[in-house]
C-alpha cells in the first residue's frame, strides 16, 4: 500500500527541471507537441535537432535514457502499426532488398513514429519531473475550468484506495479457494466489479457528507496562489523558442 | 504497472484536423458540465471523481483472455448505464486527460480525438442504445443486462469507427479507408463482447443490490411512498 502521493512515472529529482512551476511546464511541452505535429514529415533534420532539445532536458532533469527508453515502450502498438503502413500505403512503390514499398507509405510511418516518439518522450519528461499533486496545480493555474481540476484530484485521490479495495476483494477471493482465470469464469471478475462500483459510489457519498459536515459549499477553497515568476516562463520558453527555432530554419532551409 | 497505449498518439492525424476535434471537444465537455450538474448539484465534485476513480480502477484490473493474452474494461457504457450521460462522458474525459499528463498514454494534441471518440461519441452511442432499448426490454436485471451487453458493443464500434471518420480527414498517410474501418470494426467487436460481458454482469450486480444507483432505472422507478407502513397500526 503506496501512500499514494506518487504517480508511477514520478522521479525524484533534484533538478532545476523539477524546481519548475508545473505551469510553465505544462505549457512548454504542449507548445513543443504542436511545433512537432505541424512540422512537415519530411523536414528530416528538424526531428533531429527536437530530439537533440529532449536530450538536453533529459540530461538537465537527470533523467536516465533507459529509464525513458523502458517507459516509452507504451508507443508499441502505433510503431506497430507504422511498420504497417509500407506494405499497406498505395501510390508509388519502391522495391527495397526485394520488397514493394509504398513512399507514402514510408513518409507514413515514419510520420507516426517520429512524432509519436517526441510526443511520448516530452509527456514522459513531464511526468517524471512534476508531481500528480502539483500537475493538478499547475492546470488550475492555467485556468482549467476548476470542475475538471476537482474532479481529477477526487479521482487521483481515491484510485489508490479503489485499487487496493481491488486487491483486498481478489485476496478475499483467494483465501475462499477460488481463483477464477479463465475466461469462463469471468463472472465472478464481473461481480466484483459491480462490487468495487458499489463500495466507490457510496465512498463518495461518505466523502460528500464528510465534507458538507465540515462546511463545503460546492466550490473548494483555492489553493496557495503564488504563481510562477517571469524567470520561469523565461526558463521553461527556451524549449518551445529553440524549437520554433529549429522549424523555421527547416522551412526556409 | 504494465500498459500500453491504445490510445491515438502524435503523429497519426494532422494537426488542422486535430485541432477542429480539439474545440469540438471542449464545446461538448461544456455541456456535459452543465447538465452534470443538473444530475448531482454540488455533489458533483466528489460523486464524479469517485466514478472516475471507479473507471480508472477497474482499466487497471487485467483479466486473462487466453493464455498470455489479457484484457481489460474500457468501463465508457457501464459508466453511463449507472451514473448517466454527462457525468459518464466528463469522468471519461478525466480519466483520459489524467493518462495523457500523468501516464504519456495518448498524444498531448490528439487528446480532443480521444475524448471524442471514447468519451463523447462512444458514450452517446451507448446511452441512446441504452434508452432505446429500454423502452422494449423488462425492466428487470436481465433485461438492463442484456442491454449494457448490446449497448457495450455498438459503443466501442462507434468509438473505433471515429477514428476512421478523423483518420479520413486528416490521416497523414492514403491507406484504402474500408480496409481501416473493416480492420477497426472486426477488432473492436471483439473488444465490445468481452466489454459487454463483463460489464453486463456487473450492472446486473449492482440492480441487483442497490437499483437506487442504476441511472438507466431511475425514470422507471416509483416513487416511495410511506402511507403502507402503519396504515393498520
Amino acid at each position: 500500500m503506496g501512500a499514494g502521493h506518487a504517480h508511477p512515472l514520478h522521479l525524484e529529482r533534484a533538478s532545476p527541471v523539477h524546481r519548475l512551476a508545473p505551469e510553465v511546464k505544462i505549457a512548454a511541452v504542449l507548445l513543443f507537441t504542436i511545433i512537432v505535429v505541424v512540422t512537415p514529415r519530411t523536414e528530416f533534420w528538424a526531428f533531429a535537432g527536437y530530439a537533440v532539445l529532449l536530450a538536453v532536458v533529459a540530461v538537465l532533469a537527470r533523467v536516465p535514457a533507459l529509464w525513458l527508453a523502458k517507459r516509452a515502450t507504451i508507443e508499441l502498438p502505433f510503431v506497430l502499426l507504422a511498420i504497417a503502413l509500407p506494405f499497406a500505403g498505395r501510390g508509388e512503390r519502391i522495391d527495397w532488398l526485394g520488397l514493394s514499398l509504398s513512399v507514402d507509405g514510408l513518409h507514413g510511418a515514419w510520420n507516426i513514429f517520429a512524432k509519436g516518439t517526441l510526443g511520448v518522450l516530452a509527456s514522459l519528461l513531464l511526468a517524471a519531473s512534476t508531481t500528480m499533486r502539483d500537475l493538478i496545480l499547475g492546470l488550475d493555474r492555467l485556468h482549467c475550468p476548476a470542475v475538471f481540476t476537482q474532479i481529477a484530484t477526487f479521482m487521483l485521490r481515491y484510485l489508490d484506495v479503489l485499487a487496493d479495495d481491488a486487491r483486498r476483494m481478489r485476496i478475499a477471493r483467494l483465501s475462499r479457494g477460488y481463483d477464477p482465470r479463465f475466461l469462463w469464469q469471468v463472472k465472478a471478475f464481473a461481480v466484483s466489479v459491480g462490487a468495487l462500483f458499489l463500495r466507490a459510489y457510496e465512498r463518495g457519498e461518505r466523502v460528500y457528507l464528510a465534507m458538507v459536515s465540515r462546511g463545503y459549499t460546492g466550490t473548494l477553497p483555492r489553493a496557495e496562489n503564488d504563481r510562477a515568476p517571469v524567470t520561469q516562463w523565461v526558463a521553461a520558453a527556451v524549449l518551445p523558442a529553440a524549437t520554433a527555432g529549429i522549424a523555421l530554419a527547416a522551412a526556409l532551409g | 504497472m504494465e500498459t500500453t497505449a491504445m490510445h491515438i498518439a502524435n503523429g497519426i492525424v494532422d494537426g488542422p484536423v486535430s485541432a477542429v476535434f480539439a474545440v469540438l471537444a471542449v464545446v461538448a465537455l461544456a455541456i456535459c458540465v452543465r447538465k452534470a450538474r443538473n444530475d448531482l448539484d454540488e455533489r458533483l465534485a466528489p460523486m464524479a471523481g469517485l466514478v472516475a476513480a471507479f473507471i480508472f480502477a477497474v482499466q487497471m484490473l487485467n483479466f486473462q483472455v487466453l493464455p498470455g493474452v489479457s484484457g481489460h474494461l474500457l468501463g465508457g457504457t457501464l459508466a453511463v448505464i449507472l451514473v448517466g450521460p454527462w457525468v459518464g462522458a466528463l469522468c471519461v474525459s478525466t480519466v483520459l486527460i489524467v493518462q495523457c499528463l500523468l501516464f504519456a498514454d495518448g498524444g498531448l494534441t490528439a487528446l480532443g480525438l480521444n475524448i471524442t471518440n471514447m468519451a463523447l461519441l462512444g458514450t452517446a452511442a451507448g446511452y441512446l442504445l441504452v434508452v432505446a432499448l429500454l423502452r422494449f426490454l423488462p425492466k428487470t436485471p436481465t433485461g438492463l443486462g442484456t442491454t449494457a451487453l448490446i449497448a457495450s458493443i455498438v459503443s466501442v464500434v462507434v468509438a473505433s469507427q471515429g477514428f476512421v471518420l478523423e483518420y479520413a480527414l486528416g490521416g497523414t498517410t492514403d491507406l484504402s479507408l474500408p480496409v481501416i474501418s473493416g480492420t477497426m470494426a472486426g477488432v473492436h467487436i471483439l473488444i465490445g463482447i468481452g466489454e459487454g460481458l463483463i460489464a453486463a454482469t456487473t450492472v446486473v450486480t449492482v440492480a441487483k443490490v442497490r437499483p437506487d444507483l442504476v441511472y438507466a432505472l431511475r425514470r422507471f422507478r416509483k416513487p416511495a411512498t410511506i402511507s403502507e407502513v402503519g396504515v393498520n397500526a
